[in-house]
């Protein structure tokens, strides 16, 4: 834990304060159908004619069953549009290597993951995926789930800020303009500076020797910006292809928590209530610091059993880390990778001492809440909101309310209902796979190592992170697809991301 | 009826409440509370398995552990059953009331037929006379009477009760003491105002409120996640190559699901609309008790609730050259037969001025005159002097010309400052001022802070001007006030102020409030109002005292901190639980986690059982405070919320280490495990 990994992280927090207004105060326009930004004159004829050409009528909004029916059918339709990319991409262009069709089962999970935002990915993507399947059936999941996540959130938001209103926005409306005026600008102005500090972005295969590339910097923007974080290599933000450089690492970190931390002032925004925003922000950041300083301090601290081989204990637990980036740099990313449901990765989780690993795990079973997945983790905090309201208005001696609104029977039993999910889900597969011979062969360890990766496989997936411990779990993953019906689009975050672990590096 | 506050270990109450605990084991009736069916399904399968061998541990300790787990359902069951056993002695005082009656039934044929007091319907027409007592709730339809109504306030004074207006209703068991009444019974055997109280207290027909249901899902939704966790643990240990028994495992599951908060929630409930009925005040509904405690806005009317019913004279006002013994004398003289409270009050205030009390029998000679609304003034005839008091123009009239400019100067200045100023005159000379005055009753001032504190905005109701709302508003301590008000302001008020996101609470007695009372979301009526206002209100005070609504919101309030610090104080318990049973379970498979092993207990049979026996007392040890409700405080959310997590938040967390650490030693030296 030394200087420079305090300045860093005062660095990154202090810029991470800083651009929560600017992006709030931008979502705002965005969300709004009307919403005034500089981006007008050239998105707005878009806008129009996509409107037109898919017979919107942007001035009229949905009920929350209209907008939750609207959801689900887009994301159903989306996600058999990637199964058929995958398992025709022999026949489709781009496919410089020749790489056959993807099997069934995978194309089934890949499609389910990306849907989903949890991008959970089974396969090593430069030795599976054609580039255009990377580009057209993966990238473009990356930008619509998680435009499906902020729409989520900014309808739940609307919600809570509306009384006696019946409508709470237009689902499509919010899913184009979100792409339309914040998504895919933001990505450009990204890829191109990831390009400049060299992010490979090309796609040629050079050389006497196969090194795959590709087009990386456009993947690494959106499935930072997004929360996706399924990698355009294997290794994800470890290869130094997609993440050369500390500052593009910085960038990316930053980028995770860029768009959930502008959402919390887009709520206090709306519900006129600044105050709140940032109460809310605060905790998330406490949140944040907490389980971040604990990961780092273990890391830091290393192994006792090596060091008791003499090994030096300044060097902390460098197992399984890119040595430019290091502890703090890696212990960051674990942590802010897993707050959000991104699941992006620049070091083996699985190699994190046992505390440090124990604070990735937690933030997911918390239901990526800190900052959390793009909209994803604004809604699931505020779903813990209610229920601290909850018991905090009965200890004033008030029937509780939250902005204006009571808290009562209904509104408790869907918080609930949201945490119960997660509990079964997570203890329930997880037991079953302790349990089956199926789960125990996906291990790479036996003993509690085993049982992390395990918890790890079934939390990640819960929660659409897409992180893992250990290569193991890719395998129990597989397994997973057999459950994937249960991570459907539309039912839960419809916005995580996922990413597989690095191999060993 | 006078509500005698019983003891907390009244033995009346105790007996029967044990014997009640037994017959609340019926799994039946334990559905109802989702916690502490759970512990009772875990008793019995704990018992199970001390018959039926399987598992490798000492038949003692799953003994004493499935004892324990017992004692946490009875000592739950008990709580309640001491909270009904409060409420049905404040029940059978309220019944003790109703006496069997005859009744003299007016037929359709004009006949009259004697029948008993049950068999009365609603409708029914029922004639008493002077003794008897009044057989049912009812409406004068003909005739006036006096009533002695101690039976239910405890008021030994008669009143009157009379067809129409505001003062036509009159409650079963009351007996009439003069004249012959015509009543329309409005209430069946069994539905009147006081049958609904006695079946509420009595727990009999008490629904959980919705902010108990809503509290219950989430207790649920915990014990859910806890039954997963148990569930999964036990194969977890599989793969780990252990097997927790199940009577550890049920240990395990009854010590961290919310027992303790699951085991009083009733007995909250019912303990604070005892603490109603103890206050006099009859509520409808747990709900009405609940909403209470959430109301902000307080409605209050002037007249009665915030000044006391009548004016009073403070101060004499003598014009220019007249001595101010001169215009005491004066007052006197012309308030002697005036027998309303302003009138008395003259008097009173006279004697301050150093003169003898006199009375009417001492001056044959002197001719009264009374107020009448033509001539606006009183006064008396004597010694050839006319002596008159009254409204400034009555009186400017009466003297033919206009006041000396200091008392007019002092008419004005009383009328802006909210007073009424009533001058007195002799023959025709102006001799000086009365003010009379609002009296606002004691404390109210202090009172309103502490509302204000607590974020409860009150507004006053009056049909005076807006300058005596205004100054009286002021002097009160009201937040706002609206003047020259209608009954059908106080409906429209109501309502804008609920769609403003407040609850309202007001009293009422007349018919025309009972619109208002209605949609209050409290209203509480005055016994002494008409039927129509008792029923359109959620409560009934049997005092009639319209400031008894600050008292209400406080038992409200009360009712909800004290559900909620308790859920706190049991939520919090987990964490102390979880570092005694975890490391008890795990320490031999994982040597390693020896440091969370903070607490440092004998073995591992002695920290479960220390956790289950504690677990099981602290719900006994927490029923006082259950029926009694947590102290209130006014105090701003903030501070009330800080205070509270302080206290039961930090106490919640800190108590059971040293609880389960002290019974961890006890039984060790007992040589119980």
């Amino acid at each position: 834990m030394d200087v420079y990994g305090w300045v860093q992280l005062i660095l990154f927090t202090g810029i991470l304060l800083a651009c929560t207004r600017p992006m709030g105060v931008y979502l705002v326009s965005v969300l709004d159908a009307d919403g005034k930004t500089f981006l007008d004159p050239m998105a707005r004829p878009l806008e129009q004619l996509l409107y037109r050409l898919a017979g919107i009528d942007s001035k009229s909004e949905q009920t929350w069953k209209q907008y939750a029916v609207s959801l689900c059918l887009f994301s159903l339709v989306s996600l058999l549009f990637t199964y058929a990319i995958l398992r025709l991409q022999h026949l489709l262009p781009l496919n410089p290597q020749g790489f056959g069709p993807v099997s069934p089962d995978l194309a089934f999970n890949t499609a389910v993951s990306f849907t989903t935002n949890t991008n959970w990915q089974s396969y090593g993507g430069e030795s599976t995926m054609s580039y255009f399947s990377q580009m057209v059936g993966l990238t473009f999941h990356n930008f619509l789930s998680a435009a499906s996540g902020i729409a989520v959130a900014a309808a739940l938001v609307r919600g809570i800020a509306r009384h006696s209103a019946k409508t709470i926005g237009n689902f499509w409306v919010d899913i184009i303009r979100t792409n339309l005026y914040l998504l895919l600008p933001l990505c450009l102005i990204y890829s191109l500076f990831l390009a400049v500090i060299d992010t490979a972005i090309n796609g040629q295969a050079a050389g006497t020797q196969i090194i795959a590339q590709g087009p990386m910097a456009s993947q690494a923007a959106i499935k930072m910006l997004g929360t996706n974080g399924g990698g355009f290599m294997n290794a994800n933000a470890a290869h130094p292809f997609e993440n050369p450089t500390p500052l593009s690492n910085f960038i990316q970190m930053l980028s995770i928590f860029l768009i959930p931390s502008g959402l919390t002032y887009y709520l206090g925004r709306m519900v006129r209530n600044q105050r709140h925003g940032w109460i809310v922000w605060g905790s998330m950041l406490l949140l944040f610091l907490a389980a971040f300083l604990v990961c780092w301090w273990a890391e830091a601290a290393g192994n006792p059993r090596l060091q008791a081989l003499g090994v030096d204990p300044l060097g902390g637990n460098m197992e399984g880390k890119e040595v430019r980036f290091g502890i703090f740099n890696s212990a960051l990313f674990a942590t802010v990778t897993t707050d959000a449901s991104c699941g992006a990765v620049n070091a083996m989780h699985d190699s994190l001492t046992p505390l440090g690993g124990l604070v990735p795990l937690f933030n997911i079973q918390l239901g990526e809440i800190i900052f959390g997945g793009v909209g994803s983790g604004l809604y699931g905090m505020l779903v813990f909101v209610v229920l601290a309201v909850f018991l905090c208005g009965l200890m004033v001696g008030r029937t509780p309310e939250y902005l204006g609104k009571k808290i009562e029977a209904y509104d408790v039993k869907m918080s609930v209902l949201t945490v119960l999910i997660l509990i079964f889900s997570i203890l329930g597969f997880t037991a079953w796979a302790a349990a089956s011979s199926w789960g125990l062969t996906g291990i790479a360890n036996k003993g509690p190592h085993g049982l992390s990766e395990l918890l790890y496989a079934y939390s990640s997936g819960t929660g659409n992170n897409g992180s893992a411990f250990g290569d193991a779990s890719g395998q129990v993953f597989y397994d997973y697809t057999n459950t994937g019906p249960g991570r459907q689009p539309g039912t839960k975050e419809a916005n995580p991301c996922k990413r597989r672990e690095p191999p060993c590096l | 009826m006078v509500a005698r506050k019983h003891s907390l270990f009244d033995r009346t109450i105790i007996a029967p409440a044990v014997a009640e605990s037994f017959k609340k084991l019926n799994p039946r009736s334990l559905l109802k509370n989702p916690v502490m069916f759970v512990t009772e399904v875990g008793a019995a399968i704990t018992t199970f398995f001390i018959f039926f061998r399987v598992q490798d541990e000492a038949v003692s300790f799953t003994l004493q552990i499935s004892l324990w787990l017992w004692f946490t359902v009875l000592f739950a069951n008990f709580a309640e059953a001491m909270a009904e056993g409060r409420g049905k002695a404040q029940a059978s005082e309220l019944r003790k009331t109703r006496t069997r009656t005859i009744a003299n039934r007016l037929n359709a044929d004009g006949l009259t037929e004697k029948v008993a007091a049950e068999q009365l319907r609603k409708n029914d027409l029922v004639l008493i006379s002077a003794g008897e007592v009044i057989p049912a709730d009812g409406e004068i339809l003909e005739g006036i009477a006096t009533v002695d109504e101690s039976a239910i306030t405890g008021e030994s004074a008669p009143v009157i009760r009379e067809a129409g207006g505001d003062r036509s209703a009159v409650t079963g068991g009351t007996r009439v003491l003069s004249d012959r009444i015509k009543v329309r019974v409005t209430a069946n055997p069994g539905e009147s105002f006081l049958d609904r109280m006695i079946s509420l207290v009595e727990g009999a027909q008490r629904q959980k409120t919705p902010n108990e249901i809503a509290l219950t899902i989430l207790l649920s939704a915990l014990t859910i996640i806890f039954l997963v966790v148990i569930m999964t643990l036990k194969i977890f240990g599989l793969y780990s190559g252990t097997s927790f028994s199940i009577t550890v495992l049920v240990a395990l599951l009854v010590c961290l699901i919310p027992t303790t908060i699951g085991g009083l929630l009733s007995a909250i409930g019912i303990a604070g609309i005892d603490r109603m009925v103890q206050k006099n005040v009859l509520a409808m509904s747990g709900r009405a008790v609940e909403a209470a405690g959430d109301v902000d806005v307080l409605l209050l009317d002037k007249t009665g609730t915030i000044t006391l019913g009548d004016r009073q004279a403070t101060e004499f006002i003598p014009a220019a050259g007249v001595p101010a013994q001169e215009l005491a004398d004066a007052a006197q003289l012309a308030s002697l037969a005036d027998e309303t409270p302003e009138g008395r009050s003259i008097v009173v205030l006279a004697k301050q001025y150093g003169l003898r009390g006199r009375s009417i029998s001492e001056m044959p000679h002197a001719a009264f005159i009374t107020f009448s609304a033509q001539t606006r003034m009183s006064g008396v005839d004597i010694d050839g002097r006319q002596i008159r008091k009254g409204a400034a123009d009555a009186i400017s009239e009466f003297v033919g010309s206009a006041f000396p400019a200091e008392v007019q100067q002092a008419v004005d200045t009383i009328a802006r400052a909210g007073g009424t100023p009533l001058v007195v005159a002799d023959t025709d000379r102006p001799l000086g001022v009365i003010y009379l005055k609002d009296i606002v009753k004691g404390g109210l001032k202090d009172r309103f802070d502490r509302f204000r504190a607590m974020g409860i905005k009150t507004i006053m109701i009056t049909g005076d001007n807006r300058l005596t709302a205004a100054a009286i508003a002021q002097e009160a301590g009201i937040d706002d006030f609206i003047a020259e008000a209608r009954p059908e302001d106080k409906l429209a008020l109501i309502r804008r102020e609920q769609a403003a996101g407040h609850l309202v609470a007001m009293t009422g007695d007349g018919t025309n409030d009972a619109p208002a009372l209605a949609q209050a979301d409290v209203g509480v009526a005055m016994n002494t109002g008409t039927q129509a206002a008792k029923e359109a209100g959620n409560m009934v005070d049997l005092d009639s005292n319209p400031t008894k609504l600050l008292e209400v919101v406080e038992i409200g309030k009360q009712l909800l901190i004290t559900r909620g610090a308790l859920t706190t104080f049991s939520i919090a318990n987990d964490v102390a639980k979880y570092f005694a049973i975890i490391p008890a379970m795990l320490i031999i498979l994982f040597p390693v986690i020896q440091p969370l092993n903070i607490m440092r207990l004998q073995s591992p049979g002695s920290a479960i059982l220390s956790a289950v026996i504690f677990n099981a007392l602290i719900i006994i040890a927490l029923i006082p405070l259950a029926l009694r409700g947590v102290r209130f405080r006014p105090l701003g959310a903030a501070m009330l919320l800080r205070r509270n997590l302080l206290m039961y938040g930090l106490g919640g967390l800190v108590a059971p280490f040293i609880g389960i650490k002290i019974i961890d030693v006890l039984i060790t030296a007992l040589h119980l495990v």
